[in-house]
């Protein structure tokens, strides 16, 4: 029995129809709700008010936001590198580990997933103390001054991202690392290419796939980041999360939060649309390179 | 005086396992020569130490009188041809080709004349643009010799090249890469596990097993002159005798009694004494089958046997003759087809004839080499009925 192009065209659409029902439902209209919330005036209890306004959309221009926007992307920014510096090697040394290593030193990788985020966030405040073990140990280096914070400033927040986001580049990494055929370095050193060389014109090409993965799942959640400035961050490392939250929590500004909501899904969705026209642009390939 | 390329007493140990043991080769420049072996017997570790891939633990190798051992593998002039090409994916047919220009920073308009002149010689300007995934096996193979030619080696070096193509492809390769040697006129170092490539390719081959040197020479005296029971078995098909000298006829032959078979005559290029023991490797195609007892003609061996089994493929036929308590392989050139000529059938009884030079006497036996012997003889069976019939 052979299937016509319009049948197997509705079957595929009935296929895909649950995942892009459940898409939609608490996906798109709840994104599209808080897109059209900022438009809301605010009601005086802390509800949303009848009719539309501009009144967010002016007050969204608030002098502080500037130096906000602009921190919440430089951590983000300062995350995702420090977090691919690190996770270009360690992704090259498992994927060229031998093979009983590689789920041993995985199994690394994914094993602080098991204890909660909270939690770990809450230990990086006690190692961070004033009293704490790390401030003790510089110290005691004379690497740093009795009355420097450790806690409570940009550099802490940036730490901890790190720290949490790391796993998160790591692992598109290895993935790309793990399939990437190492002989292609031999052959580029056969032909002349020093090991830096090597590294760079043909292993850092050939993972290029888990690169740009890894900047994506590391630089779109650090963006919305909230909970790590929160607690670790102070007055100046708040970073937009943290103002949303502040809105609707204590201000009670929902079309106000809402508004801030929206500035950071189209930030989020700016690299991401630029890295899928960047790789649109080479999908000949990259198509192949799959099979 | 040393070769232009020498390996000196080189070894090298994997954990338990001696993949090189004590290799000594002296390559001439310009040859094409072969590492023949069977997988696993050293013969890529020793390319891969040339190439800077492998360290040794002991000895040196030469290039040009220049110890090799403390250059990292870019600044050795040696390039390597892998078995799996190792094209760079993410670069073009072009860009493959002029990767080690560039790396070496020449200057562009250098670096566009000689792609240019290399994709000329592999015959594949029109696909300059491709990438690796657009162009085919064969295409591959000639955008890696391209790319390792380009920078002008010393020494090519070939691991497996062909190992990937299909048969057709592989037997057009090879007449291609012997005309790139002519054009290009370098040294050729060949590894393989294929005696046909290398037999055909070759100036010399050196045979290994085990990690060791079996033999060196050229195609024919690996062929027809095997110093080993090895050597005879993985090269082309043979017969092993197991004889023991009786009598010297002459300066250059002499008597064998060979237990469970006959008396033949040999030649005693090992000068063998009485009561020496010494293994002879005849070759299938080496026999000659006679239905008729042959005339006696000095230095022919003459022995009576019955056909075993019988393969006809089209450019020879393969008999399996039984003499005594040996089964030997018997090679039939088709000189000449007559269809009314009787061909040889099961079950016949036939004479076996052979040259005393046809049977060559071997340094070194191991019985476990007869597993080599490609010419796996098929087991013994009733004939085929309508044959039974006939006689």
């Amino acid at each position: 029995m052979k299937r016509r192009p319009w049948q197997r065209r509705r079957d595929e659409w009935l296929l895909t129809l649950p995942s892009l029902g459940w898409l939609l439902l608490l996906f798109v209209i709840p994104t599209a709700l808080v897109f059209a919330m900022a438009f809301r005036p605010v009601d005086p209890y802390g509800g949303i008010g009848a009719g539309w306004t501009l009144a967010t959309l002016r007050s969204l221009g608030n002098p502080n936001y500037p130096a906000i926007v602009w921190r919440t992307l430089w951590i983000s920014a300062a995350t995702t590198v420090f977090c691919v510096l690190l996770a270009v090697p360690a992704g090259y040394g498992m994927g060229r580990a031998p093979a009983a290593w590689r789920s041993r030193l995985l199994l690394l990788v994914i094993v602080p997933f098991w204890t909660s985020f909270l939690i770990r966030v809450f230990a990086w405040k006690l190692l961070l103390h004033p009293e704490g073990p790390i401030k003790r140990l510089l110290l005691f280096l004379r690497l740093t001054e009795p009355g420097a914070p450790l806690l409570y400033c940009s550099a802490a927040v940036l730490l901890v991202q790190v720290y949490t986001f790391l796993p998160f580049a790591i692992l598109p990494l290895y993935a790309a690392a793990e399939k990437f055929d190492f002989s292609l370095l031999e052959a580029a050193r056969d032909l002349g290419a020093s090991r830096a060389t090597a590294f760079r014109r043909v292993f850092l090409p050939g993972v290029r796939r888990g690169l740009l993965t890894a900047v994506l799942m590391v630089f779109i959640p650090s963006l919305g980041s909230y909970v790590i400035p929160d607690l670790v961050g102070g007055t100046t490392s708040e970073m937009l999360g943290n103002k949303i939250a502040q809105r609707t929590f204590v201000d009670r500004n929902l079309p106000h939060a809402s508004g801030l909501s929206a500035l950071l899904t189209l930030a989020v969705l700016a690299p991401l649309a630029a890295m899928w026209l960047l790789q649109r642009q080479r999908a000949p390939w990259l198509a192949k390179e799959g099979e | 005086m040393p070769e232009f390329l020498e390996f000196e007493g080189v070894s090298k140990r994997f954990g338990p396992l001696l993949a090189v043991d004590n290799v000594s080769l002296s390559i001439k420049r310009g040859e094409i020569f072969s590492l023949l072996g069977p997988s696993g017997c050293g013969k890529t570790t020793l390319l891969r130490m040339l190439g800077g891939f492998e360290t040794p633990d002991r000895g040196r190798i030469l290039l040009d009188g220049e110890d090799l051992a403390e250059l990292p593998p870019n600044q050795r002039k040696v390039n390597t041809i892998f078995q799996n090409y190792a094209l760079f994916p993410h670069l073009s047919v072009w860009d493959n080709i002029a990767f080690g220009l560039e790396v070496a920073r020449r200057p562009a308009r250098e670096i566009r004349a000689e792609v240019e002149r290399m994709l000329a010689l592999i015959q594949m300007q029109d696909q300059a643009h491709k990438k690796p995934h657009q162009i085919s096996g064969g295409q591959k193979q000639r955008v890696a010799i391209a790319r390792a030619l380009i920078l002008k080696p010393r020494v090519l070096l070939l691991d497996e090249p062909l190992a990937a193509l299909d048969l057709k492809l592989r037997q057009r390769m090879l007449i291609e890469l012997d005309a790139i040697h002519d054009e290009v006129g370098i040294t050729f170092l060949y590894v393989t596990h294929d005696q046909g490539e290398a037999m055909s390719l070759s100036d010399r081959i050196a045979v290994m097993d085990r990690g060791r040197i079996e033999q060196v020479g050229t195609p024919a005296q690996i062929y027809e002159a095997p110093t080993s029971s090895f050597v005879a078995a993985f090269i082309g098909d043979t017969n092993f005798f197991e004889g023991a000298a009786v009598e010297v006829l002459n300066a250059d032959y002499l008597r064998l009694t060979v237990e469970g078979f006959a008396d033949v005559v040999c030649f005693n290029d090992k000068q063998l004494r009485p009561g020496q023991l010494v293994y002879l490797s005849i070759r299938p195609e080496k026999f000659r089958l006679h239905r008729e007892r042959p005339p006696d003609k000095p230095l022919h061996n003459v022995v009576r046997g019955r056909v075993e089994d019988v393969i006809y493929l089209g450019s020879h036929t393969r008999c399996w003759v039984r003499v005594g308590d040996y089964r030997i392989a018997v090679y039939q050139q088709h000189s000449r087809f007559l269809l009314d000529e009787q061909p040889i059938r099961w079950q016949e009884d036939v004479w076996l004839s052979f040259h005393a030079d046809d049977g060559y006497m071997l340094e070194r036996y191991r019985e476990a080499d007869e597993d080599l012997i490609q010419a796996a003889a098929p087991g013994l069976g009733a004939p085929p009925a309508a044959e039974r019939a006939t006689l």
